[in-house]
């Protein structure tokens, strides 16, 4: 088993999401997160997907998503020349003696609190999926109330490796 | 000019020549708006025909073939039709009538959400929100459909878009798809390095699919072959490509082909795969052919390349214009030493059958049909132990073989025949089902006599599920459960009351004659040929 992010440019109509993703359920292909947002330029939308599975699946999944009618382009995010950022929100519950201890390790994280209530705060944290993993086992001993993550987001580094569109 | 008239401008456009379809109140718009052109409505008898119907125009003429149905259950309905296109990569253009716009998502009455529930088994499809879009989107699907990897194209149009004004009809001269970009021509590097294997090659061989003759590649490929002297075989959707008597033609591979076929493809050393998917009844093995041997797999699909067998020179690209550019490059070989052992093996491996005397044998009966059938007629074969008889024995000369390969449809023959019958009104078309696959066909009787289309019809009758039964004799020891036909209708009975004639064949005494009174029959006829319940193909 391997671990590809794949970044799949595609036209910006509706439906196309569900198509991509329906194609991941209907061909039995895992997902561990997808994210999709517009491009700079309106007509398109950029998702990018996280994936495993062994080395031929992993060619059927980039394969299959060339051939859907509305995808332009896929290109797999390498690691060693890409960067990929998820962003996480935390809800923890805490009482007034352990707020500091919170902050400290927030801090740590660079994350930031954007939220404080008298019984919970929420923290903001941005990073590649294993930072924000050891943030949350470090979060280990205090009370997780909610989360909500957004799933990788990637770009290649460099300008070798721009797609441009027409 | 309001929507529906503009979807008639759009089919006129296309040269569109037949519609089959079955209408609803979600689809009347349009089917009024038919009435003013010349293109022929055909009521079929119940929706999922109209698309195989469909499907038979489409495989004789080179062009999608146009279904039009309600919302609702006939939207749900002609989705096994479309399924079964879909898995033959044949192109069609299916509309669908569609609740008002404003209702969509509220479950009003005969509402289904058509696009989502057809998304695997559609090439595209399209949900029109705005009349003006109807020129573009049709443009657009018949491009999609019969473009690159053929296959069908689901257009569902709602009740309100059809009586819409459209502001200008203007039909698109070329389409502007920014995403879709079919890739017709092979890599030259890629095609330097088939001849290179080729040139070296002792052994090779060609394995026809269903992608030659979609990609209209029949001559070119015959040619090239004929030209280096390659042998060939064919997949099930391959059949009749080139004629079964050819002295490099070595039959079908596969599970239910010839063992002389397999043996081939297994012992060559150079495979051309060509417009085929490798799938597993095909090849139920495929390291067999990638051992030992160089893989060249030639597809317009690059998702087909690498999928169930790991190529050793992926070839991307439509198979007309790839076997053009390898005519273009000249070596020499010599595969007549390996073309006699190919003979050889066909003589040592013929499958020899003991037929029961008190029943027509299949072979001996689809062989004495097929020497008797006009050069250029179409064979449309159905499912089931019929459709492995028909590939094993039917004698195609110039003629075509059409039949569910890959979903494996049951019912497919007679509406795909009436199609067929209607795009080549000139040729002779014959369906070959059994007893099962006819009943779940055979309410499309009325639409042959109805829009006066010649049916000639055959049916294998066994009263069982051949296919199944014989299944459940390997695998079950005769445990036979849900397979007997018992309380079929009277055939003759059954299709004297749709004023067809009847014939009817009980041993193989009679064979020639039958047949010939069959074949001359200018009437709408079936032919109920009485064969071994316990028979088995193989």
């Amino acid at each position: 088993m391997q671990t590809k992010v794949f970044q799949v440019l595609a036209d910006n109509t509706s439906g196309v999401l569900s198509r991509i993703a329906s194609l991941f359920s209907r061909r039995g292909y895992n997902i561990e997160s997808i994210t999709a947002g517009v491009t700079a330029d309106p007509k398109y939308s950029r998702v990018t997907i996280v994936s495993s599975g062994d080395q031929n699946t992993l060619e059927q999944i980039e394969k299959q998503l060339a051939k859907l009618v509305d995808v332009k382009v896929v290109t797999e995010l390498v690691p060693e020349e890409s960067v990929y950022r998820e962003l996480a929100l935390v809800k923890v519950k805490v009482s007034p003696d352990q707020r500091q201890n919170i902050i400290a390790i927030t801090d740590i994280f660079r994350g930031k609190i954007v939220d404080v209530a008298p019984e919970c705060l929420i923290i903001e944290i941005t990073g590649g999926i294993s930072k924000i993993d050891k943030f949350l086992e470090l979060l280990n001993g205090y009370e997780i109330l909610e989360l909500a993550r957004t799933g990788t987001a990637g770009l290649s580094r460099g300008i070798e490796n721009v797609t441009y569109l027409p | 000019m309001i929507g529906a008239e503009a979807i008639v401008k759009c089919l006129e456009a296309e040269g569109v020549q037949y519609v089959f379809g079955y209408p609803g109140v979600a689809i009347c718009p349009f089917y009024n708006s038919i009435l003013d052109s010349e293109i022929r409505t055909i009521l079929v008898r119940t929706e999922q025909n109209a698309a195989h119907s469909a499907s038979g125009v489409a495989r004789l003429t080179d062009k999608p073939g146009v279904c039009a149905v309600t919302s609702g259950p006939g939207a749900t309905n002609i989705i096994t039709g479309i399924a079964t296109a879909y898995a033959d990569s044949i192109p069609l253009v299916v509309i669908t009538g569609q609740v008002n716009s404003e209702l969509l998502g509220s479950d009003v009455f005969q509402e289904a959400d058509i696009t989502g529930a057809v998304e695997s088994f559609v090439k595209y499809s399209y949900l029109v929100r705005n009349a003006d879009d109807i020129p573009r989107i049709f443009k657009e699907a018949f491009y999609i459909a019969n473009s690159g990897r053929k296959g069908p194209v689901l257009i569902d149009i709602p009740f309100d878009i059809q009586n819409n004004t459209i502001k200008k009809f203007e039909y698109p001269d070329s389409v502007n798809l920014r995403t879709y970009k079919p890739t017709i021509k092979g890599n030259s590097a890629q095609i330097k390095k088939v001849i290179k294997e080729l040139s070296k090659a002792k052994k090779p061989i060609i394995c026809i699919g269903g992608g030659v003759q979609l990609g209209n590649a029949e001559e070119i490929v015959l040619d090239f072959a004929e030209k280096h002297g390659i042998p060939m075989v064919t997949t099930m959707m391959g059949i009749g490509t080139i004629p079964t008597n050819h002295p490099l033609h070595f039959g079908m591979v596969g599970n239910n082909g010839k063992p002389y076929a397999n043996k081939a493809m297994n012992e060559s050393d150079v495979l051309l795969m060509v417009g085929a998917r490798v799938a597993d009844r095909a090849v139920s093995q495929p390291d067999l052919i990638t051992r030992n041997k160089i893989l060249i797999h030639i597809d317009v699909d690059p998702a087909e390349i690498g999928k169930n067998a790991v190529s050793s020179i992926p070839l991307v690209g439509d198979c007309k214009n790839i076997f053009e550019d390898l005519s273009k490059e000249s070596f020499n070989i010599d595969c007549s030493e390996w073309v006699s052992t190919l003979h050889q093996y066909k003589k040592d491996l013929k499958i020899v059958r003991h037929p029961n005397n008190d029943y027509v044998d299949p072979e001996h009966f689809i062989t004495a049909l097929t020497e008797k059938m006009e050069n250029d007629s179409v064979y449309v074969a159905d499912v089931g132990q019929n459709q492995i008889f028909s590939c094993a024995y039917a004698q195609i000369k110039n003629g075509r073989f059409l039949t569910s390969g890959g979903m494996g449809t049951m019912g497919y023959s007679i509406p795909a025949a009436l199609g067929a019958k209607l795009a080549k009104p000139e040729r002779q078309v014959v369906a070959v089902c059994g007893d099962g696959s006819f009943q779940m066909s055979m309410m499309e009787l009325a639409t042959f006599r109805q829009h006066n289309i010649q049916a000639k019809i055959i049916v294998f009758n066994n009263s069982y599920l051949g296919m199944v039964r014989e299944y459940q004799h390997h695998t079950y020891k005769d445990n036979y459960s849900v397979v007997s036909l018992d309380g079929s209708p009277n055939l003759e009975k059954l299709v004297s009351a749709y004023d067809f004639d009847y014939l009817r064949l009980e041993n193989n005494k009679d064979t020639s004659k039958v047949i010939d009174k069959f074949l001359k029959d200018k009437n709408n006829v079936l032919l109920e040929v009485m064969i071994d319940p316990m028979d088995l193909v193989k």
